[in-house]
């Protein structure tokens, strides 16, 4: 690996900014771009309090579940500068009528776009309906006009909420927003490691599996129907299949020897995995109802953690102990032009971004016996093999997976013996705690 | 009707030979040569050893003969042979083995003797159901690791050994071969590693004689620690291969 630019780069940057006593931060991860809008000027945005428009009971409570899901979910998602609530007009305008462009385009809320709206209660359903204005146009300003209907209950509103923002990110940011998906997980907060599901956010938190064994390594499939794991049973560790649909296990080979880290391709006709059914594991991939099961590597030590490209399914990542300590390598999907990306440490764990330009991963470069945790999430552009440092000096960071927008990486941090479930921008930012207590580790980004 | 001749004369050495060494495993003097064969020919020689004389069960031994003026040179149970040369031969209990030279002038024989050592006959069988899991843990002892390593480490070797004496002395039990890992690095790549251990674990015991059928490999990975410091120390005893009871 040649050296890393950006280390250079921030060296001097650093010496520039002390030169010139600048307050900013340094930026040691200037060559990142997701291609996504990521590391461009934010867009200033400011949500409204809806306005309660019932007088059923539950208005004021799914209101507060509205107004904070929609505040987080624009924060969230990382293209927006959302202005603090204390900063926004004291007014709750309901509708395009009760607004005063004007007074939320002046400071301190100088915001570019404002959504508001109104939700009302009645006969158990929650109505609500949502606007985003261009402050600065005057003689058109309305961007989206949305009604949503559903029953009346807090994560139905929560979801409401959801959608609402991923419109408004959709129209702002160009890409689909992440406020739907979900992000799979392992828990032992039931004492046995079980797969559970949350919304990207951290709430509405469901067990799937009651195996009471050990569940590994959820992996859900593009459509969102079936979730892939590996759980130990009378043979050992196999792949198991959950259906989404059908809220149970559903058929799959239990092949046994030892077969780990399911991973879909994007297509979802396929899966690659890792097996020791000729005592040495190795990576293979088969068909999404495990037939066609067919051998990619052939190298003596662990192969484990294969990832495909989502963007072509014509290569995979995968991990490999073949010079001892694991490293990250990338093959073509019928096992051809091994390549090895990272130079030393211990590497593991690949998740490759949807938009098929990076690989997201977990790396200890100065790993070895006795050597403390000192594990952190590293992007690595594929094409240069150029890398950075996201996490920083936080515990022990592992399992970073994609969001489908490829601005965002959720992953698991260990820190004083407790692990638990973290997102942040693709850029290291933004650092948000997902899940709080039990043990939750392994997450995995719905694709949608 | 000669070869018909020489053929029946062959018998009747080999016959006599046996009747010789039978009940003695010595080395014996080949017996007085038949009655003087035509003065034209000159009587066949022949001489065998084996290198070495005794083994133990499983390994080989190789046989070097040598013969003149003989025509026709076979080693009982191994048939007809070249005049001189050498063999690898793997008995399973001790075997006498013939040379028997015949040629115009007569016929000569030389026998070697290769002594296999048995391994004790397993000791009044042990009621297998007699062994509880903690008996069972108490005789056959985990193997360790080096760090990121799944070498069998040479102070491995004599637990393996004591391990697979065990195994083979109670031939109906049959095991699991865990695969363990230190709390340290990726939980999936630690799964593949404990495959690694384990499989090593079991291949060592097959070499040492015990059948693959046997033995069951698991790998645990890093989920199941034995010490839950974060010491090497602990560490160390948190990377092994274990074996209990399949049941």
């Amino acid at each position: 690996m040649t050296e890393c630019p950006p280390k250079t780069s921030a060296f001097y940057l650093f010496f520039l900014l002390a030169f010139l006593s600048a307050a900013a931060t340094v930026q040691a991860q200037d060559w990142v771009r997701t291609g996504t809008n990521l590391g461009v000027a934010k867009i200033r945005i400011a949500a409204a309090d809806l306005k309660p428009a019932s007088i059923d009971p539950l208005t004021g409570g799914l209101k507060s579940a509205f107004d904070q899901t929609l505040y987080n979910d624009l924060r969230y998602a990382g293209i927006f500068d959302v202005v603090s609530k204390s900063m926004i007009p004291n007014t709750t305008p309901g509708s395009p009528q009760e607004i005063d462009l004007a007074q939320w385009a002046a400071d301190p809320s100088d915001a570019a776009y404002v959504a508001f709206g109104q939700i009302s209660v009645s006969s158990g359903r929650v109505a609500v309906q949502g606007f985003l204005y261009d402050t600065h146009n005057t003689q058109n300003p309305q961007v989206l006009g949305k009604q949503y209907s559903d029953t009346a209950t807090v994560q139905a509103t929560r979801e409401i909420a959801h959608r609402f923002a991923d419109e408004i990110i959709q129209h702002l940011g160009g890409v689909p927003g992440i406020a739907e998906t979900k992000i799979y997980f392992v828990s032992q907060r039931t004492a046995s490691k079980e797969i559970w599901v949350m919304d990207y956010d951290g709430m509405n938190e469901r067990q799937l599996t009651h195996l009471h064994s050990i569940a590994l390594s959820p992996r859900v499939s593009p459509d969102n129907s079936r979730v892939a794991f590996s759980a130990m049973g009378r043979n050992g560790w196999s792949i198991r299949m959950f259906s989404l649909d059908l809220n149970r296990l559903v058929a799959f080979p239990a092949w046994g020897d030892t077969t780990l880290s399911p991973a879909w391709s994007s297509s979802g006709d396929k899966l690659a995995f890792s097996s020791a059914r000729t005592g040495d594991p190795e990576i293979y991939t088969c068909d999404a109802s495990g037939s066609g099961v067919r051998r990619l590597t052939a190298f003596r030590g662990p192969d484990v953690s294969p990832v495909w490209n989502p963007r072509s399914n014509a290569q995979i990542a995968w991990v490999s102990g073949r010079t001892n300590l694991p490293q990250i390598y990338i093959m073509d999907s019928d096992g051809a032009n091994v390549m090895r990306m990272t130079d030393g440490g211990y590497a593991s764990s690949p998740s490759w971004s949807p938009n098929g330009q990076f690989l997201a991963f977990a790396w200890n470069r100065s790993y070895g016996p006795g050597a403390p945790g000192g594990e952190d999430i590293y992007i690595m552009d594929i094409a240069s093999k150029r890398w950075t440092q996201l996490t920083h000096d936080s515990g022990a960071n592992d399992f970073p997976s994609w969001s489908p927008d490829s601005r965002h990486i959720v992953f698991q941090r260990e820190t004083g013996g407790h692990t638990e479930i973290w997102m942040m921008l693709a850029d290291g930012t933004d650092q948000q705690q997902l899940t709080h207590g039990g043990g939750n580790t392994m997450p995995n980004w719905s694709w949608k | 009707m000669h070869y018909a001749n020489r053929k029946s004369l062959a018998l009747a050495a080999s016959l006599a030979a046996l009747l010789t060494v039978a009940g003695c495993h010595k080395k014996t003097p080949a017996p007085p040569p038949p009655p003087a064969p035509p003065p034209a020919a000159p009587a066949p020689t022949a001489s065998i050893t084996a290198t070495p004389d005794t083994i133990n069960a499983g390994d080989s031994a190789v046989l070097t003969w040598h013969t003149t003026n003989a025509t026709d040179v076979s080693i009982e149970g191994l048939g007809t042979v070249a005049s001189s040369g050498t063999q690898s031969v793997k008995p399973t209990q001790t075997t006498s083995y013939q040379l028997v030279a015949h040629g115009d002038g007569g016929s000569a024989d030389a026998t070697a003797t290769v002594t296999v050592n048995t391994p004790a006959p397993p000791p009044a069988p042990v009621q297998e159901s007699n062994i509880d899991e903690s008996a069972f843990e108490a005789a056959v002892k985990p193997i360790f690791f080096d760090y990121d390593s799944y070498d069998i480490r040479t102070d491995a070797q004599s637990t393996i050994q004591s391990d697979a004496n065990f195994l083979n002395q109670h031939p109906n039990l049959k095991v699991v071969v865990g695969g363990y890992c230190d709390e340290r690095g990726s939980t999936e790549y630690n799964l593949a590693l404990g495959e690694n251990r384990a499989n090593a674990a079991k291949q060592a015991l097959v070499s040492a004689g015990v059948s693959p059928d046997r033995l069951r490999t698991v790998s645990y990975g890093k989920e199941k620690q034995f010490c839950t410091e974060h010491t090497e120390a602990c560490w160390q005893q948190n990377r092994r291969a274990m074996f209990t009871l399949d049941q």
